[in-house]
């Protein structure tokens, strides 16, 4: 049973420059979003709100610091940071679910006031994403193969 | 002006979600958090303030087949890192493509 830990070591991995690119790529995807439902409706609006914004930078991260962590301890650490990038994404189809729920509840809570709407859709979110990741973890069967529990 | 708020506040929020990502393990319950929905929580606030409820729910609406794109684009990345050994860069940026795909063609089909 793998355990839910904070690790706050890994915080250290983390340049200051890494945190701005997430924050522009954040804020831009942000804009993109918004720029995309004043251009051509709310319907491929809401369809953006699920892009993967920052999945591409959060990914190559990942793959920087285990490769970076794994190659000080003289291991292999490309394979390795291929592996952490893919248990990460294999997290965000999990993760997934959470956002269809988060969708569900602001659709279907319409009556309700806004402030209550989107906190009931991120109360949905983190119930439906933890969920889906409690019974899919087990899948990628390959992805456990050659990476330590709870790494 | 409305721009400046949504890039400041957009950045705020998926820059929080990806921190926490950052400190958690093990690190598939990390990736929940490369897919929380940071984007859809500032656009729907402003849009709730701003467009009204119709709006709102018309995106919402589209972001459940987003939702269904985005679980093909991880196990995508996932394979196109695992099976074929890409780095992390060029799986998930070639994967947008699918992502692009699969959401665009469930939105001309059901027309959300």
């Amino acid at each position: 049973m793998s355990i839910i830990r904070l690790k706050f070591v890994s915080l250290k991995q983390s340049r200051w420059y890494e945190h701005v690119i997430r924050f522009v790529l954040g804020g831009l995807a942000t804009m993109f979003a918004g720029g995309i439902a004043v251009l051509a409706g709310p319907s491929w609006g809401g369809l953006f709100l699920a892009f993967p914004a920052i999945f591409c930078a959060s990914s190559t991260l990942i793959e920087k610091h285990e490769r970076t962590r794994k190659e000080s301890k003289r291991l292999r650490g490309t394979r390795r940071g291929q592996e952490a990038a893919a248990l990460d994404a294999f997290g965000a189809a999990l993760g997934s679910a959470g956002i269809v729920a988060f969708a569900l509840t602001v659709w279907f809570g319409r009556y309700l006031p806004p402030v209550i709407v989107l906190g009931l859709a991120m109360v949905a979110w983190s119930i439906v994403a933890v969920m889906a990741w409690h019974c899919g973890r087990h899948w990628p069967r390959e992805l456990r193969r050659g990476i330590s529990p709870g790494s | 002006m409305e721009f400046v708020i949504r890039f400041l506040a957009g950045g705020i929020v998926v820059s929080a979600f990806a921190l926490l990502g950052d400190l958690l393990r093990p690190k598939s319950f990390a990736g929940l958090f490369s897919a929380a929905p940071s984007v859809a929580l500032v656009t729907l606030g402003l849009a709730f303030q701003n467009q009204g409820i119709d709006y709102v729910v018309a995106e919402a609406r589209a972001m459940v087949l987003g939702g269904i794109a985005l679980a093909i684009y991880g196990v995508v990345v996932c394979h196109l890192l695992m099976r074929k050994r890409w780095s992390a860069g060029a799986a998930s940026s070639t994967a947008l493509l699918v992502w692009f795909g699969v959401g665009a063609g469930l939105l001309m089909t059901f027309g959300a």
